[in-house]
């Protein structure tokens, strides 16, 4: 396609990035370098149906008024990526001086926000990633192999997962995981355990949100996966016949290396999706022990107080860092194989 | 503070007329579209405020126990998305803050006749909220269990915890006690109770800096960790309406959650037996202290400073109408403890009336309670689930605060 072609074909859809995503990051990275105005309290009488008394109060017209000289609020620079919820410098300076081994030093670390919510995202993303592509392949396989008139039915009952809303699919699997539950209960029977909760301990609760993000992923990859076998030529796949090779080696040395741009498409794609987790994370409850850096921003934009944009900036941007380097070795990787296909 | 409940429940008024005043029901312009936490007290109550309204208006109602976290998004939205949403002593502070709900005073003088002086929420010599609900934390039991046992009921935490432990061994149940400890605004709760009730200050006298590590944060949290352990495993998920399905279960003999709950647990719904058993008890006081570790509240409405005249005038209307409607007062004296002329207080009203009477302090509404109140929400599960100790997680919760704070211009 000659460049100028391609600069208009492209042009519609990049002129969409720029104002729905590029400028919006640019907005939140502004933001996130600012602070609330100063606060100016007074003390005012107060009276409900306990009594009255006098009280601490925001003096909204003081306030309003600092607002409306600064309405981004005072400038901070890169004070919030570095305060303690979010890089923790000091924090972490402090740990390294005085702790006297390496696993206090990672105690420590793990136990400031910033940084407990990047190990579970972390954990999530290579947890959820390889299972889901390996289980999408299989699936993708034993479909491509049953007769035409089934297809259409087992491809909907595969692709149900994904359907799904994922706020309503971890919802539905919070209560059937339940103590009560049929799947919480039915664990008891198998592990002979009355007490055993998969709500009631971090590590359980750890694996029943990677399962179900497997199980919520799969479907992306199968419908990749099924694709991309329509495409795999069928003269290699004779011949091979011919020569006497197995199903398993037809898999292994035909159709793996056709599909292995793809594969790494899909990581790409699960990578990007797992590192931004939130949904299940709401919809098990499990603020408490499981929190990924998403979550982070969605606390500090709906906590009980105001909305605190600074920090919530810092983290998407950080979170936009985070991606960055978690896809660099993939893209690198994809880079060199276009440059030789060349 | 006293008296007010008390002279609430031994006045009884006998009629309540709109004289002098615009009758406030039957509203034909204007919308009306409320934001409300979500539990049978506020049901009833919104039943009344559509009857209200009236067939003509243009009414809606968004009932979420989330109500906090989406209040200060939609009503900061230039027209609100709400006009009108029901706050408490907790809630108001963050929407005074912001100045997004109006003052009333012109309203009231209009239509406002029938409401009772201790129903103003007077904030600087203005009127910015009408109270219609006072509400409490208590002690719930169940009496044949706790008879069977030869247990008396309990009037601290130390003898709650002795009986679940009975009731424990006894075999009747697994996990005999239930509060509600969900990770968030719940467990914060929690905390803020047993806080309260162990005679702590969250804030060093007159400024926004905190300070909840120490002696009695320690004690308050080594309190709600034995209480975590004579409850079901899955604490860290149950919210308030979680802990009434397990009541109304018989999973539970005692539990220590809201007044208001007697809407659900008491009426005519779920397994009799239960409710026929089901007893209400003062709240506990704990380690020592004469104060009940729990705090009071009062519910009632604001109205968005961001929606029109018009708008705003409707919801008074209607909102107003139900918050001085004796007839529904009366229809469900068991609901809550009403604050509306010429109620007859039901027989749940004790606990609360009680917790008045003991000293129990009113939630804080400081600006800055809520960002405390955040920090609290997620910083203590580590050490509820043991992975931590009770002062490293209330230095968490302090650092938390203080960075939050730092952010938000408090500090």
């Amino acid at each position: 396609m000659p460049h100028r072609t391609f600069f208009w074909f492209f042009f519609p859809s990049g002129l969409a990035m720029l104002l729905f995503i590029g400028l919006p990051i640019i907005s939140s990275f502004f933001q996130s370098l600012h602070i609330e105005p100063e606060q100016i309290l007074m003390e005012v009488e107060k009276c409900d149906p306990f009594g009255c008394k006098t009280e601490t109060k925001v003096d909204i017209e003081a306030t309003t008024k600092l607002q409306e000289e600064q309405p981004l609020g005072r400038f901070n620079g890169l004070g919030t990526y570095g305060d303690r919820n979010h890089l923790a410098f000091d924090e972490i300076k402090e740990a390294w001086t005085n702790s006297s081994s390496i696993a206090e030093f990672t105690d420590i670390l793990l136990n400031l926000p910033f940084y407990k919510a990047l190990l579970f995202t972390l954990t999530f993303c290579f947890a959820v990633t390889p299972p889901v592509v390996v289980l999408g392949f299989i699936v993708a396989l034993s479909v491509n192999t049953i007769t035409k008139s089934l297809k259409g039915p087992t491809i909907f009952g595969v692709i149900l997962p994904m359907i799904v809303t994922p706020l309503i699919g971890s919802l539905v699997l919070f209560w059937m995981i339940d103590a009560k539950g049929i799947l919480g209960s039915f664990i008891q029977f198998l592990f002979d355990d009355p007490n055993l909760s998969l709500k009631s301990s971090s590590q359980l609760t750890w694996i029943t949100l990677i399962i179900y993000g497997i199980w919520h992923n799969t479907p992306f990859a199968f419908v990749v996966f099924y694709a991309a076998l329509q495409t795999v030529p069928q003269d290699p796949i004779e011949a091979a016949i011919i020569d006497g090779a197995s199903r398993y080696e037809r898999v292994r040395h035909i159709v793996i290396p056709h599909l292995y741009p793809v594969a790494t498409f899909i990581i790409l794609i699960c990578l990007m999706d797992n590192f931004r987790v939130l949904e299940p994370i709401i919809g098990f409850a499990a603020e408490g022990v499981a929190q990924s850096l998403s979550w982070m921003i969605y606390n500090d934009l709906r906590s009980e107080n105001k909305m605190l944009f600074g920090s919530a900036g810092a983290t998407s941007m950080l979170t936009i860092i985070g991606v960055a380097i978690l896809l660099t070795p993939v893209l690198i990787r994809t880079w060199r194989e276009f440059r030789t296909e060349r | 503070m006293k008296k007010l409940l008390i002279a609430l429940l031994f006045t009884f008024v006998s009629t309540s007329a709109y004289a002098g005043g615009h009758s406030p029901c039957g509203v034909t312009d204007g919308s009306i579209k409320i934001l409300a936490n979500e539990f049978t007290t506020y049901r009833i109550f919104m039943d009344e405020v559509k009857s209200c309204a009236g067939p003509d208006a243009d009414f809606s109602v968004t009932h979420s126990v989330d109500h906090n976290k989406l209040q200060v998004a939609a009503l900061s939205a230039n027209p609100a998305e709400f006009s009108a949403k029901l706050v408490t002593n907790g809630s108001i502070t963050t929407l005074m803050n912001d100045n997004l709900i109006r003052p009333l005073d012109d309203l009231v003088a209009k239509y406002g006749s029938a409401l009772q002086d201790n129903q103003k929420i007077v904030i600087d010599g203005k009127i910015y909220a009408i109270a219609f609900m006072a509400n409490a934390q208590h002690l719930w039991y169940r009496e044949s269990i706790l008879n069977d046992l030869g247990i008396a009921v309990p009037s601290t935490y130390e003898e709650v915890i002795a009986a679940a432990e009975k009731i424990k061994a006894s075999g009747k149940m697994a996990n005999p006690y239930a509060g509600a400890f969900k990770s968030g605004w719940n467990l914060g709760q929690e905390f803020v109770n047993m806080y309260l009730g162990h005679g702590g200050d969250f804030f060093k006298a007159g400024t926004a800096e905190v300070s909840v590590n120490n002696a009695k944060g320690v004690a308050a949290l080594n309190m709600l960790k034995r209480l975590t352990e004579v409850s079901n495993p899955d604490f860290l998920t149950q919210d308030t309406n979680a802990v009434k399905e397990e009541w109304e279960s018989g999973n539970v003999a005692l539990m220590h959650i809201w007044n208001s709950g007697a809407a659900s647990l008491l009426d005519d719904e779920g397994d009799q037996a239960i409710k026929a058993d089901t007893r209400l008890a003062p709240s506990p006081s704990v380690g020592g202290g004469s104060k009940p570790a729990t705090t009071l509240w009062w519910d009632g409405f604001g109205i968005a400073t961001n929606t029109s005249d018009a708008n705003a005038e409707a919801s008074f209307r209607a909102l107003l109408g139900a918050a001085t409607s004796t007839e529904m007062a009366n229809a469900n004296p068991n609901a809550t403890i009403w604050l509306i002329d010429g109620y007859s207080p039901g027989d749940t009203a004790g606990p609360v009336v009680d917790a008045a009477n003991r000293g129990a302090t009113p939630y804080p509404s400081l600006p800055y309670m809520s960002l405390l109140h955040g920090a609290l929400s997620t910083e203590l599960v580590e050490f509820l689930q043991g992975n931590e100790s009770a002062e490293k997680a209330l230095a968490d919760v302090e650092a938390a605060y203080v960075a939050k704070a730092t952010e938000q211009g408090f500090l």
